[in-house]
């Protein structure tokens, strides 16, 4: 009974590494590859740690796993979001498919600070000119 | 079918054409930060290949390997991206 949960388990996790690894290598885009291989490289990898904690009868080993697991969930988005931030400011380019880039000039490209409330001040140009933008580039 | 057979030719083989997928993208990335992701997915799968190992071979001891690994994984992107983002030119 417990082999074949082992079986389900680790097969799920095995296909969704190997998804991961297929989108990093097909995805046209450095973002659409972050966002493919983080989110199925977590689970996959959780998952086969999770049949190592079942498959142990020992305490410890499912402790370790066990705080495998959480590590990876803690720290993989932190360094997904500060690599896509880096590409993002040293003008990695965009799919020419992608529809709106709501960050279009509101990085300040020197400082790498987020101008949020000035262009909340100045209100309706930027937001207008970023909606025209995106519609030029969808037509 | 026992589990052994099972883990050892089906799960681990696609576990290694996942880690030779991932070298490709590593190889040929355009840019520096598509080699950072591809690198930080390697040592992912690693964890995954390292706990497979453990189950087979009946070492409890291998995952500290992994618990290292997943903290080596997080510290390397986190240097890389400060260091890309300092960096000048590019």
């Amino acid at each position: 009974m417990i082999d074949i949960l082992i079986a389900i388990l680790s097969t799920i996790g095995a296909f969704a590494i190997f998804f991961a690894s297929l989108g990093i290598l097909r995805m046209p885009d450095f973002y659409l590859r972050l966002s493919v291989t983080v989110k199925a490289a977590t689970m996959g990898v959780g998952l086969l740690l999770l049949c190592a904690a079942i498959l142990f009868p020992d305490i410890s080993v499912s402790t370790k796993a066990i705080a495998i697991i959480f590590f990876l969930i803690i720290t993989s988005p932190i360094a997904a979001h500060m690599i896509g931030r880096a590409a993002y400011l040293t003008g990695t380019p965009l799919w020419k498919g992608t529809i709106i880039d709501e960050l279009a000039g509101r990085y300040d490209k020197e400082t790498g600070v987020l101008n949020n409330e000035e262009s909340e001040e100045q209100q309706g140009d930027p937001a207008k000119g970023q909606i025209a933008e995106s519609e030029e580039e969808t037509k | 079918m026992t589990l052994a057979t099972y883990f050892d030719y089906f799960i681990l083989p696609i576990l290694t054409i996942s880690v030779i997928l991932v070298f490709i993208r590593l190889v040929k990335g355009p840019k520096v930060v598509d080699r950072v992701i591809a690198l930080d997915l390697i040592i992912t799968i690693g964890i995954g290949i390292i706990t497979i190992f453990t189950i087979r071979s009946n070492q409890k001891v291998l995952l500290d390997v992994a618990i290292i690994l997943a903290l080596i994984a997080f510290l390397s992107t986190v240097a890389f991206s400060f260091y890309i983002e300092k960096r000048e030119d590019d």
